[in-house]
């Protein structure tokens, strides 16, 4: 298994945070794993985008440039990575801020209000782990008992409030039903 | 082993400096390396006697470097591209009052502001100097953040063996990437430090820390000394790593993140039934010519995959003598060579698909 | 009965300096400093560029030789390594207030708690005489052969002036070696800018007016009166700043 992840929106959107997740995810299923961030002024509300590998080998490149699984949290993001997709690949979207569907056939393709939900149930600003809840659950690709143990290791014990948020998102996508 | 955490290459550099003993840290804010500082500025206060200082610029940063070095202490300083450049001349310093040390360079564009995405392209500036005088500095370049930590420990290590500046060459996709480490404690060996400056205490000869010789004689003595030193690391201390190259007809040469990109080449092309392996040499400085002028006897063809406008290339054709071609793959300005690319050029020296 | 004796903190090694120059003095003055202080054993020097490179030759303790206008850098990575040094930096007036400004000014502001001293002759001798930041108004020098004409190249630097508006350091003062009298003086401040760094107090500076009779073009008893003439006035001697004096 080698499956190469993107992760793609604005600066703000936890794009990086759900990405590290993700990563955990895979490290603790005893993975090979890598997580590259785009960087610079980014940070600063322009676009973010995050790479991360998921393997059964060592990883060569960490970078994704022909990702299987894209999460587009915005039009930008969509616009620039959907032809990069892999056929027979997965394309997840936030329904809530892109307003178009995807073009090709040759992907599968979800669409998620992510951000409706989130802004819905309280959870403004956790649209991302909502997305990765969902990609969770169709893809595959990393075993649904280990979101817990992930989670800890990316929310501090410290913020108890954070983790039930997050763990929450996370159920969320998860189970939704389009 | 310990269990394996995700971290940045950055932030592993700065936790291996630590495990390594170093507990001075000195730096100043610059775009892809802070990470470092900023994980110094954490863990230093919390370690016994750990000092991390914000210098006013560069040059400072470098000559607080000097002054801990000095008293025989193992201190760290990083930097990016253009940073180094202003540390050029504590470098030097380093070098010339054979003082070791650590300093990191997280590579960006260039050159002058360049840009802040990932490059390869300071490879003469590490490996050929960086300052003015005859001088080497070590020069590892990891590709991974386990590598970043084994190689923090090497680079200390050998500093303190040769009393030289050691370097690591990382860029910005290195420093920016998490991968999971073990956060082991590599070897700490003792060296003689009787050199050092802790005081006279009344009970022997002032220690001298200097790089100035105004006569030639006494210079040209001191400069052959340490090139025999040199002579000798580059006899024993070479690092290199060799992917499928028992019956490789192409070499790929590639160091730090090309050598990945690189790696997934390798392996479509190999499946597709070409012969191609790669050298990857993970000490610039020393250079692993001995592999590489071997290799040459064996291989058709080299490839330099490098973030550079072929820099390491000319190293490469050092090597082997110019015994076979050399071609040259690389991006550069913060642009990364893509799988796409590397396999176009191996079609290339393969003389098109097999 | 003793008459003369060499301080303890001096090597034999016969210094280089011109004949006249008043650094000779300056360095006694620090070493004097030290052996009454009883530092020298734990004493770390940081030698400069100029004509005071070669300080370490000439000092009896550790020394590291810094770059140009890098010894307060140097020094503060040398003290951080361990507060229990006693560190100086022994600088002239290009290293110290045209190339190492930045250096000095960030030391003082950081308070690190080490001892400068700060010859300041108006002049580059190591160079043979070129216009230094602190050559005053009209001075002649290899490099403003018309005098220094202060509308193209603007003012000298007053550095202690200038660090007394800088909340960290500590004590601040000019002194002079051009009479009996002054050097009394001189040594008092070189012993307290030591004394200072032993009670933790922070970063305390010395300027001390110096000669150059040979790029000056005088012979050093005219150097010194050129010195009382010209430099007095421009660079007036005292105390700046001293925070604990001010604090009591």
């Amino acid at each position: 298994m080698n499956k190469e992840i993107l992760i793609a929106g604005f600066g703000g959107q936890g794009i990086l945070f759900s990405g590290k997740f993700l990563a955990y995810e895979g490290l603790i299923d005893g993975k090979e794993v890598s997580w590259l961030p785009s960087y610079g002024p980014e940070m600063r509300g322009g676009t973010a985008n995050c790479s991360i590998i998921i393997s059964d080998n060592a990883i060569g490149s960490p970078i994704v440039s022909n990702p299987d699984i894209l999460i587009a949290m915005n039009l930008p993001s969509l616009d620039k990575y959907e032809n990069e997709t892999k056929k027979g690949g997965q394309i997840f979207i936030d329904s809530s801020l892109i307003d178009r569907t995807v073009d090709r056939t040759d992907v599968e393709t979800y669409y998620i209000p992510a951000t409706k939900i989130a802004s819905d149930e309280g959870l403004t600003g956790l649209a991302n782990m909502i997305m990765i809840g969902h990609m969770i659950a169709k893809s595959g690709i990393v075993p649904e008992e280990n979101i817990e143990k992930a989670m800890h290791k990316v929310v501090p014990p410290t913020k108890q409030n954070m983790f039930d948020l997050n763990m929450k998102a996370v159920k969320l996508g998860f189970e939704y039903k389009a | 082993m310990s269990e394996k955490v995700l971290m940045k290459g950055n932030e592993a550099l700065a936790e291996a400096a630590i495990m390594a003993g170093c507990k001075h840290y000195f730096g100043y804010p610059i775009t892809p390396q802070t990470e470092v500082a900023a994980y110094m500025a954490k863990k230093m206060p919390k370690t016994e006697g750990g000092v991390f200082l914000q210098a006013e610029s560069e040059i400072a940063a470098i000559n607080m470097v000097i002054g801990v070095a000095s008293t025989g202490k193992r201190v760290m300083t990083s930097s990016s591209s253009p940073g180094i450049s202003l540390k050029s001349e504590g470098i030097s310093y380093l070098a010339g009052c054979d003082l070791p040390a650590l300093i990191i360079n997280v590579q960006r564009g260039g050159p002058g502001l360049g840009g802040i995405q990932p490059s390869q392209s300071d490879y003469f500036q590490a490996t050929k100097g960086g300052g003015h005088g005859d001088f080497h500095l070590l020069v590892l370049a990891p590709n991974s953040v386990q590598e970043m930590v084994d190689m923090v420990f090497k680079g200390f290590d050998l500093a303190e063996k040769y009393r030289m500046p050691a370097m690591i060459l990382s860029d910005g996709t290195m420093g920016q990437m998490m991968e999971p480490v073990s956060l082991e404690k590599g070897v700490v060996n003792e060296y003689d430090k009787s050199w050092a400056l802790t005081g006279t205490k009344g009970e022997r000869k002032p220690n001298i820390v200097n790089s100035l010789y105004i006569a030639p004689e006494e210079l040209e003595k001191l400069n052959f000394e340490r090139y025999e030193r040199y002579k000798k690391i580059e006899a024993e201390e070479a690092l290199y790593e060799e992917y499928l190259m028992d019956d490789a007809e192409i070499c790929i040469v590639a160091y730090g993140v090309a050598s990945r990109v690189a790696k997934n080449a390798i392996d479509q092309a190999r499946a597709e039934g070409i012969k191609v392996g790669m050298i990857r040499p993970i000490t610039l400085w020393p250079f692993p010519k001995k592999v590489l002028s071997e290799a040459a006897d064996k291989v058709n063809k080299f490839i330099s995959v490098e973030l550079s406008m072929g820099q390491m290339i000319e190293d490469i054709e050092l090597a082997i003598r110019c015994k076979k071609e050399v071609l040259l793959c690389n991006r550069t300005g913060g642009m990364i060579t893509t799988t796409e690319d590397v396999l176009n050029k191996i079609y290339e020296a393969n003389g098109g698909k097999n | 009965m003793v008459v003369f004796e060499k301080p303890n903190a001096l090597t034999e090694n016969t210094l280089h300096y011109c004949p006249g120059c008043t650094h000779g003095i300056i360095h006694r003055l620090v070493a004097e400093a030290l052996d009454e202080l009883g530092v020298t054993g734990r004493t770390i020097g940081v030698a400069s560029v100029g004509c005071s490179v070669f300080t370490y030759n000439y000092f009896n303790c550790d020394m590291v030789q810094a770059a140009h206008g890098r010894a307060p850098a140097v020094a503060t990575g040398v003290k951080r390594s361990d507060a229990n040094n006693i560190v100086f930096t022994y600088q002239g007036d290009g290293d110290l207030a045209a190339i190492g400004t930045a250096e000095t000014v960030h030391s003082a502001a950081r308070g690190e708690n080490i001892t400068v001293i700060f010859v300041n002759n108006a002049i580059y001798g190591m160079t043979g005489g070129q216009m230094a930041p602190t050559t005053l108004p009209g001075q002649k020098t290899q490099t403003s052969p018309y005098g220094r004409d202060v509308q193209t190249v603007g003012y000298p630097v007053k550095v202690c002036e200038m660090l007394s508006q800088v909340d960290g350091a500590t004590y601040l003062e000019r002194v002079a070696v051009n009479n009996v009298a002054n050097v009394k003086k001189a040594k008092a401040a070189i012993k307290k800018a030591f004394q200072n760094q032993i009670e933790g107090k922070g970063f305390s500076l010395v300027e001390v007016l110096s000669t150059c009779p040979t790029n000056w073009g005088l012979a050093p008893e005219k150097a010194l009166e050129w010195l009382e003439e010209n430099m007095l006035p421009y660079y007036p001697l005292g105390v700046y700043k001293d925070k604990y004096a001010e604090e009591k």
